[in-house]
């Protein structure tokens, strides 16, 4: 793809130009952990150009400081450069070759890759139960699977996310091949590296918050980001905690409301809805100078998803009395399946390769 | 508001500047009450003088205090001020800035500034300077916010072209803003609008020709309208034209608000020739931080304001690469094609030199002694042969930080008439009085801790006297 390589090798140069810059000023040193690691360098390799771009958090604070900022003719913004960069790198690291192209049009992907999972889910749902199945008001122990076929959801289940672990390990091995620094990575590196990730330590701002959305300095997005992620892991504990009370235990879904899969489900599902609120609000309502708009499709789209995958999750647990329950797991498997599908294509691989990058910076 | 609204007004403080110096103003005398109107010559992006290049502030203290390091008492800060300006300074307002940058930082963080710990390369400063998260930028913006949120009326892109003085007082202020002609009232007016060194013309006034070659490390808004204009009206002032601070900066700089990143540190490790390719000064004669700042002199006086740093590789590694690329080639006479120079004259000064070089113990660290014997001029330390390629060079014009001449004050930012009384209500921080207390030479972060001694001053004492 000519077309790609070109526009690569634009980004590729103007970051390099931009941190030579910021490699003659450092002034920024006290942000955040891209100008401590890019002043280890006196040359910018590619590698070393995209690890710092996935070292970057996207805080802002560096362009608001910035004295080479446009409209100066040095033009430097770190921020939008990386995240252009970024975006670039996803491509360069995805598994197999081939699906790097879902990076081109992100948004789109993100979103077509929705409404087909749905499609197929509410089709499928349909057609694999008897009339009269659907919608009609089940409880009790097995109910799930008298709408959808246990084999049938977890087979899909198990694939769909084994194949998006496969994947989302093979980008991050292909980043940490060209990231991986030159000394021996030490266990206090490591600790340090997922201290930092765990903690978004680097939207810190060196203390004071970020910019998140103009020149005033907040912990917004961070403390959104937290709600998401946290809430994110929390979903995925209930569904770890299910796996295992159903397939080891023999104790199928669905679980009393004072159950471990229901409570973390409850904490983690309201935790995304206010964190992907959140961060969808600051989009929105944040100063674009620093940002890269090509890429709001590909951010939206996932956080979209995820606050669909919440709310439809709690809807379902709301209404699991009903005879709306056959609809809604559908409805609620079908943005699963979606989800479990787009990880290693979607803005989600920030997650491997910031955390990889800090441990490696 | 609008430039026509702040017309009608009879303001208590109006503030000239909008860099460290007039905000320190602008915000003490809001904070004392008095309605403050704060006109700044740069639109919004440009705005803060030469406040948006700096990145920290000298401050006495003598305990450990937030970022500083140990103690660094009055006495100290005082003798390093002395050995800076061989004595052109003035004890009195000199201890007393520096007594009161002992409360600087504090009030500093109050208002939104952030602090962070010394920067590498600059652990020399972590005792004496205070460093500004982000830098000065950071800072400009902090006190640009506080400012608003205080309820200061700031005025973007409006240049202070008079300030009409009848007998010492400041009777009215004439400005253009965003293109069109503005008067003011106020009880009040602080100077603190900077230096000239951006002013084309007056610079020639003092420098000639040459001062067409001077390239303004800050910003191109530094234009001395305000310093030329009280000058003529019988303000009495401090230092003289020709004075002003120089450094050696990377001649590829752009003519303006290049800032950090044009500047060079290879001199001590390198052999600077002129456009003759002849070496004129003692590269090695004492450590950088000590001697950068009479090389922007030293290349303004050579013809066409042009020197060249001549490097091998051996010497790369050992200093801050500038922003602009090295110029290489594999041979001492490619490498002065490259340049423009004569390459048989650089050959044999390349050779002359490197014959003259005594072997010694080289150390970048320190004052090594390694020196050339019988070459004039010697260099007297890190003189090694330049012998293993890649030659590197680097272009050098002299980059201007600041001017000195100055306003005349006392002790309360008064600004003097030439018989000596103080105007009645005009008062004056910054670089355009900076020249009482630092007559020559430069101390890191200095600077910014007179413009915010003074602002803080000035501020107050304007709002006194507008309110009563």
């Amino acid at each position: 793809m000519p077309e790609t390589d070109s526009a690569l090798s634009t980004t590729m140069t103007e970051a390099r130009r931009v941190m030579e810059i910021c490699n003659a000023c450092r002034y920024c040193e006290g942000f955040c952990a891209v100008f401590p690691a890019m002043a280890l360098h006196r040359d910018f390799a590619n590698a070393d150009l995209n690890r710092l771009a996935n070292l970057c958090h996207n805080c802002k604070a560096c362009y608001y400081a910035c004295q080479y900022a446009p409209p100066h003719p040095f033009g430097v913004n770190v921020p939008q450069t990386f995240a252009i960069l970024r975006d670039e790198s996803y491509r360069a690291y995805a598994w197999p070759r081939p699906l790097a192209a879902a990076f081109a049009r992100n948004g789109t992907v993100v979103a077509l890759t929705t409404g087909l999972s749905l499609a197929l889910v509410l089709i499928l749902t349909d057609s694999l139960t008897a009339p009269g199945i659907l919608i009609r008001a089940w409880t009790g122990r097995d109910a799930f699977y008298r709408v959808i076929p246990w084999a049938a959801m977890s087979g899909i289940a198990a694939i769909t996310l084994l194949f998006s672990m496969l994947a989302l390990t093979m980008g991050g091995m292909a980043f940490w091949r060209e990231s991986r620094p030159d000394r021996p990575v030490t266990g206090r590196a490591v600790l340090r590296g997922l201290h930092d990730a765990l903690t978004l330590k680097n939207l810190g701002g060196g203390g004071h918050g970020c910019n998140d959305r103009d020149g005033a300095f907040s912990t917004l997005r961070r403390r959104f980001h937290h709600a998401m992620a946290y809430g994110f892991a929390a979903c995925f504990a209930a569904t770890s905690v299910a796996a295992f009370e159903a397939y080891v235990l023999g104790l199928p879904a669905p679980y009393p409301w004072l159950s471990a899969p229901v409570i973390l489900g409850v904490v983690g599902g309201a935790g995304l809805l206010v964190g992907t609120s959140g961060l969808i609000g600051l989009k929105f309502t944040t100063d674009p100078t620093a940002t890269a708009p090509a890429l709001l499709g590909a951010d939206l789209a996932l956080l979209a998803l995820l606050w669909f995958a919440a709310a439809t999750g709690i809807t379902l647990l709301l209404f699991r009395a009903s005879a709306a329950m056959g609809p809604l797991l559908a409805l609620h498997l079908g943005f699963i399946l979606a989800l479990f599908i787009v990880l290693p294509y979607s803005k989600f691989v920030h997650a491997i390769y910031r955390t990889l990058a800090l441990i490696a910076r | 508001m609008l430039a026509a609204e702040v017309e009608t007004e009879t303001w208590d403080v109006l503030v000239v500047g909008g860099g460290n110096a007039a905000l320190c103003a602008a915000i003490t005398a809001r904070e004392a009450g008095a309605r403050v109107v704060l006109l700044e010559h740069a639109p919004p992006a440009f705005r803060g003088g030469n406040s948006r290049h700096t990145r920290n502030l000298r401050a006495m203290h003598d305990a450990p205090h937030g970022v500083l390091v140990d103690t660094y008492g009055e006495d100290e800060y005082w003798d390093d001020l002395l050995r800076v300006t061989g004595g052109a300074t003035d004890e009195h307002l000199a201890r007393m800035t520096i007594r009161a940058s002992a409360a600087a930082p504090a009030w500093m963080t109050a208002r939104g500034v952030n602090f962070q710990p010394s920067l590498t390369g600059t652990l020399s400063l972590g005792r004496t300077n205070a460093f500004f998260l982000g830098g000065g930028k950071a800072l400009v913006n902090a006190y640009f916010a506080t400012a608003e949120r205080l309820g200061v009326t700031i005025l973007y892109d409006t240049e202070v072209t008079s300030i009409t003085l009848d007998d010492g007082f400041a009777r009215e202020v004439t400005a253009v803003s965003r293109g069109f002609p503005l008067t003011l009232r106020a009880r009040a007016v602080v100077v603190a609008s900077g230096g000239f060194q951006a002013n084309a013309a007056w610079m020639r006034e003092s420098w000639g020709e040459a001062a067409d070659n001077f390239i303004i490390r800050g910003t191109p808004y530094a234009q001395g309208t305000v310093l030329r204009d009280l000058l003529g009206q019988g303000v009495q002032h401090v230092g003289d034209a020709t004075q002003c601070h120089a450094v050696a900066i990377d001649a590829r700089a752009p003519k303006y608000d290049g800032g950090i990143v044009t500047r060079l540190d290879c001199v001590p490790f390198s052999i600077v020739v002129d456009r003759d390719a002849q070496r004129f000064y003692d590269e090695g004669e004492d450590v950088w931080p000590k001697r950068y700042a009479i090389w922007g002199r030293l290349v303004a006086q050579r013809p066409g304001q042009i020197a060249y740093s001549i490097i091998d590789a051996k010497a790369e590694p050992l200093f801050m690469p500038s922003v602009f690329p090295a110029i290489r080639a594999d041979t001492i006479a490619e490498l002065a094609r490259q340049l423009g120079l004569n390459p048989a004259a650089l050959e044999a000064t390349v050779k002359t030199y490197n014959a003259a070089v005594v072997p010694g113990v080289f150390d970048s660290s320190k004052l090594d002694f390694c020196r050339t014997e019988g070459l004039d001029p010697p260099k007297t330390h890190w003189a090694r042969a330049i012998d293993t390629p890649p030659f590197i060079g680097y272009p050098l014009r002299p980059g201007i930080t600041f001017t000195y001449l100055g306003v005349q004050v006392n002790d309360r930012a008064q600004v003097l008439m030439q018989d000596g009384r103080p105007a009645a209500n005009l008062w004056a921080s910054g670089e355009i009085m900076a020249g009482n207390i630092l007559g020559q030479g430069y101390l890191a972060g200095f600077g910014m801790t007179i413009g915010t001694v003074f602002g803080r001053l000035a501020g107050e004492e304007a709002a006194r006297y507008a309110r009563n």
